[in-house]
């Protein structure tokens, strides 16, 4: 079953910081590669989805986007899922198609980051009320709660989580665009760098920086008549549950449950169906937790199931092939629209280097706020 | 209680509104309170209009016993805000306050005091710029003061 194709990628190579551009410019150019990558043009896309708060722009963000890009879409709008967005929008996307609302569209994120940008949040909501005041800003206390609270659950080590993380790394050598092409890491590196938030050590938090990725989405039946093998959105699901860590249902598992088995229900497929895990991994307690959650291991032994398998390109179950956001990079919202781009260059058999055999299943899941916003894709290779 | 609570006046302060403005008022005079939902018993934290458990519109304030034990912390080294910087390294932690509800806030004590997840925790009232917030600091396990 599927309600849509993903027939176009386009993404900019992350970079620490940028000058001399704005985040739409960054956006025009990730959305014209995918397009053209798509064998489409520009009057081709009557959908659009965007992110919230482009840079140059806090509101009506879908309209300056349209303006900018020279596109008078039949249904636009913002979708504010954090990390969790990318995947969001291929759903969306789909359905908007299914509605008749618009035959093609344009799904785009990115952001810059500039040296020396302090970022504030102007928000009054329950968050900049009961959490700010006492010291926790940001999302990095947040998952260190979830980091010890697994630990002190299940036993889980900092080695065991680092593990994952130099995985990744490792596959990032093998693709050129990554921020750490170049840079290898080993378990000591990630155990060595300095706390940030005990038990959270620098390198398994996520690099900000700057970037921007797009995808477009059509009728799996108009998808066949365009240049690449379609890669079909055969599954999705999506929970939303709090936004403060201090409302969270659980502190070891989260919303991506239910939207990875909603994923797996609608595809007819289950875990051991995937060919790849491009897992949403802002930090490696997040690796560790979605593997739970995905039923690719079982609750409480992420831990040392990630020591045991080879996770690299090599293994059966690839993770992150791309270098994930911790190593490929993390460009705003557009990090976790990395992990969809990878997918369709794996499910195309484009991946260079670090191609899988016979990638047909790829399992992508989106995370945003901490384990608050989730959703999750099965991708699938078409038959021919 | 820390000396370098009260000196910082830049730290961000607490941002009531209509609804939760009953909360910081009774903090300032050292009361700890939470709602109650009339309909289903279930305390609401933080503060609301309604009851999030059952739609209830009719919520009751009472006075929280201010003990609960520590589902999980952190020693923040490198504080997201930089206010806390002088204050780093700090424990910040969610608290399951007894009452029924969980909320974030900062221990008192030494990031190096061997804490775990589950301790039994009791509230301080510290100063915080020109604000008293609601602490926390661990219970001997001689139940002392
Ligand atoms: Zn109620």
């Amino acid at each position: 079953m599927s309600a849509g194709a993903i027939v176009g990628v386009g993404e900019l190579a992350p970079q620490r910081y940028s000058a001399g551009v704005t985040t739409l410019s960054m956006l025009a150019t990730a959305a014209i590669e995918a397009t053209h990558d798509a064998g489409l043009s520009r009057g081709d896309i009557d959908g659009l989805l965007v992110g919230p708060q482009v840079g140059e722009t806090p509101q009506h963000v879908p309209a300056t986007v349209a303006e900018y890009l020279g596109l008078q879409p039949t249904m636009a709008n913002v979708v504010d899922l954090g990390g969790a967005t990318a995947a969001g929008m291929a759903w969306r996307a789909a359905a908007a198609i299914q509605a008749g609302m618009c035959q093609t569209v344009l799904c785009v994120l990115g952001n810059i980051n500039e040296r020396g940008r302090v970022p504030r949040s102007p928000n009054r909501n329950p968050i900049r009320e009961f959490d700010v005041p006492f010291g926790a800003s940001g999302a990095n206390t947040s998952y260190a709660f979830l980091a010890q609270r697994h630990m002190a659950r299940y036993g889980t080590t900092s080695a065991q989580l680092a593990t994952a993380v130099v995985a990744q790394r490792e596959n990032a050598q093998l693709n050129p665009k990554a921020i750490f092409h170049g840079t290898p890491l080993t378990v000591d590196d990630v155990l060595n760098s300095p706390f940030v938030v005990e038990p959270l050590r620098l390198l398994e938090i996520v690099m900000p920086c700057a970037g921007a990725a797009a995808f477009i989405v059509t009728s799996p039946e108009r998808a066949r008549d365009l240049r690449h093998r379609p890669v079909m959105i055969s599954g999705a699901g999506e929970k939303i549950t709090h936004r403060a860590m201090s409302q969270a249902p659980s502190l070891t598992s989260g919303p991506l449950k239910a939207a990875i088995a909603s994923a797996y229900r609608q595809s007819g497929t289950g875990p051991a169906d995937m060919d790849m895990l491009q897992l949403y991994d802002c930090y490696s307690i997040v690796i560790a937790l979605t593997l739970e959650d995905a039923g690719v291991c079982p609750v409480g032994e992420s831990g040392p199931w990630m020591v045991e398998n080879d996770l690299t390109w090599r293994g059966p179950q690839p993770l992150n092939t791309h270098g994930g956001q911790l190593s490929f990079g993390q460009a705003d919202l557009a990090g976790g629209m990395s992990h969809i781009v990878e997918a369709v260059h794996q499910l195309r058999h484009q991946a260079g280097e670090r191609q899988i055999a016979d990638a047909r299943t790829a399992l992508v899941t989106g995370n945003g706020a901490t384990l608050s916003e989730a959703t999750a894709l099965v991708l699938q290779r078409e038959d021919v | 209680m820390t000396n370098k609570d009260s000196k910082a006046a830049s730290y961000p302060p607490p941002t009531p509104t209509a609804v939760s403005a009953p909360f910081w008022e009774a903090a300032q005079e050292e009361r700890f309170v939470y709602q109650q939902c009339a309909d289903c018993a279930r305390a609401v934290f933080p503060p609301r209009a309604h009851c999030p458990h059952c739609w209830s519109q009719t919520l009751a304030w009472q006075e929280s016993t201010g003990e609960g034990t520590i589902a999980s912390f952190t020693v923040a080294h490198r504080p997201g805000h930089p206010a806390f910087a002088e204050l780093a390294p700090f424990v910040l932690a969610l608290i399951d306050v007894q009452d029924g509800f969980r909320l974030l806030s900062r221990l008192t004590q030494n990031p190096d005091a061997g804490l775990q997840v589950g301790d039994p925790v009791r509230l301080v009232w510290v100063a915080s710029g020109d604000w008293k917030l609601p602490l926390f600091e661990p219970i001997p396990v001689d139940g002392g003061q």
